[in-house]
């Protein structure tokens, strides 16, 4: 295996807030790789420093091969990147997000009806390609934006909570186009979560992100195991590392939890 | 499915250091490259308002009743000395540039709204230089003002105002309105950059029309001004788009002199602005 994200030792401060604390982590290629956390752990700024959007404080990281702060050019074309906020431009068709989008990622003139198609077929949204996306639900906005990521062909495709806010079924719908894309290409997935339920089902390494830093990084099940037997559920795990961030941000419940389990670990 | 082609797309994993060249590219493909995204952002804002011209159409509203009412009025009091123009004449250009400058100069508040939505986000991840981004963005503010001329063109004909009507000089004042657009439009879109919400971008374009509208040639001429505003008058770009329109919206005028200066002094300090504004604008997401 070759890792085609690869990060080293990546900060950024906000001021004199530190939202990732030099995390060094590589990602495989083709494979899909999750990072979890709570809000506020530092899962959107790292996403938004491999993307180009965000320059580091300091650290390095190569996208595809390409240097994050020297080749942002080059990584903005090997990537595809379906953001936090449901996104399209409502006041057009899907149809015409999805080819403006073809023309600004240099598809060839001839080949842009086409791809453009072939990408709303993915996502099962033929259909409502001449429709407002306005008119559009939640869930098919997100699809027609994974859509709209992968007209480029990408070589990693970068999701930000791809299913945040979305009904079960729709939710069930992106996985599902998520692991065709996983098992019939070898475009590698990085997405971020908060979904314990997102991360074992469709990830094959998470790492979990815990103010700023990686504090574990394994396979689901590894995770589990080293945090406790059979039963173990990765969000056991996930309670295991980030049990104090919870305090902050989490609910009383999962507060509770995370130090039963943390008694239980002694 | 036939979204991806792994064996041509990716190869094995041997080829990645092969794939990680990037690429060679020369300057004139970097040109054309750079105008045609930048004419993708326009037409972007282009189909927006074929989907939904409401917005663009009551703007309409505005001007034309600034040159009904305000006009017809001072047209009869002769308080503004115009020479041998009558006022309603002299006013005509003025308003288009007023109107201009109002679709304009609160066009950063777009910006911010997509920001918002995340499509900044997708623009900016997407290989389109920046430039390109701002530049596309003026542009469209040019397509929404474009209406503003031909309502005023209409009225002002009905209302008896000497318009020239050679194509000629339509073409200039089509170039010179979505220049002019341009100009205000990145200037405010630097404002929302810096201040990164829409209320502050409102405010402070509340603040810049007063003193841009009043301080030029738009509906009085500068020589009557005292000798202080004449000089803030001169810096001020709207004076040169006013200017530029009334040589070429009136008949009968033949002194098409500053004209040339009219255009540079436009195009130059859009330029200037739509750089900063490039150089600016991936902090909106920040």
């Amino acid at each position: 295996m070759t890792a085609i994200v690869e990060v080293h030792d990546l900060v950024k401060h906000f001021g004199e807030h530190t939202a990732v604390n030099g995390v060094s982590f590589d990602v495989e290629r083709g494979e899909v790789f999750g990072l979890l956390g709570p809000n506020g752990a530092g899962k959107t700024t790292t996403i938004k420093m491999l993307i180009t959007l965000l320059p580091p404080t300091s650290g390095s990281a190569r996208v595809a091969g390409f240097d994050i702060v020297h080749q942002k050019a080059d990584v903005r074309r090997s990537i595809g990147y379906v953001p936090q906020a449901l996104s399209a431009d409502g006041t057009l068709t899907g149809y015409e997000n999805l080819l403006l989008f073809a023309k600004l990622y240099d598809i060839p003139h001839k080949e842009q009806a086409s791809r453009v198609r072939d990408a709303l077929a993915f996502v099962g949204l033929i259909d409502a390609s001449n429709q407002l996306v306005q008119h559009y639900s939640g869930g098919m906005i997100r699809r027609l934006e994974v859509a709209q990521s992968l007209l480029h062909r990408p070589r990693v495709l970068f999701l930000d909570e791809p299913t945040v806010g979305l009904d079960p079924v729709a939710r069930q719908a992106i996985w599902n186009h998520l692991l065709e894309l996983r098992n019939e290409t070898d475009t590698t997935i990085f997405l971020t979560t908060h979904s314990m339920e997102e991360a074992d089902s469709l990830c094959s390494r998470v790492g979990i992100m815990h103010r700023g830093d990686i504090v574990a990084l394994d396979t689901p099940d590894n995770l589990k195991t080293t945090v406790g037997g059979a039963n173990t559920t990765l969000n056991d795990v996930f309670v295991h590392y980030a049990g104090d961030a919870l305090e902050s941000g989490g609910s009383y419940r999962e507060t509770a939890r995370a130090r039963r389990t943390a008694r239980r670990l002694g | 499915m036939k979204l991806q082609e792994p064996a041509a797309q990716h190869g094995d994993s041997g080829e990645t250091i092969a794939i990680a060249q990037p690429r060679q590219v020369t300057l004139p493909d970097n040109l054309s490259n750079f105008f045609r995204k930048t004419l993708v952002i326009a037409e972007w804002e282009v189909r927006k308002l074929r989907h939904d011209p409401t917005d663009m159409l009551t703007r309409t509203v505005q001007p034309a009743l600034w040159l009904l009412i305000f006009g017809e009025v001072f047209t009869r009091l002769r308080a503004i000395p115009t020479g041998s123009v009558p006022y309603l004449d002299f006013l005509a250009p003025g308003i288009l540039s007023q109107s201009v400058l109002f679709i304009a100069i609160f066009y950063g508040i777009a910006i911010i709204w997509e920001r918002d939505l995340g499509v900044i986000n997708k623009f900016l991840v997407s290989p389109t230089p920046r430039l390109a981004l701002v530049l596309g963005k003026a542009l469209s503010a040019g397509a929404r003002a474009l209406p503003q001329a031909i309502i005023i063109y209409i009225l002002a004909l009905v209302l008896g105002v000497r318009m020239n009507l050679n194509p000629l000089a339509l073409l200039g004042v089509v170039v010179l309105v979505v220049l002019g657009a341009a100009c205000f439009s990145t200037f405010s879109m630097i404002i929302a950059c810096l201040l990164k919400t829409r209320d502050r971008v409102m405010g402070i374009g509340q603040i810049l029309t007063m003193p841009l509208f009043f301080a030029s040639n738009a509906i009085y001429p500068i020589a009557i001004m005292p000798a202080w505003l004449q000089v803030i008058a001169h810096g001020n770009p709207l004076t040169y788009l006013v200017d530029g329109l009334r040589a070429l919206m009136l008949a009968g005028n033949t002194d098409m002199s500053g004209l040339g200066t009219d255009f540079v002094v436009l195009f130059a300090v859009t330029l200037i602005l739509a750089v900063i504004c490039a150089k600016l604008y991936p902090r909106i997401v920040e």
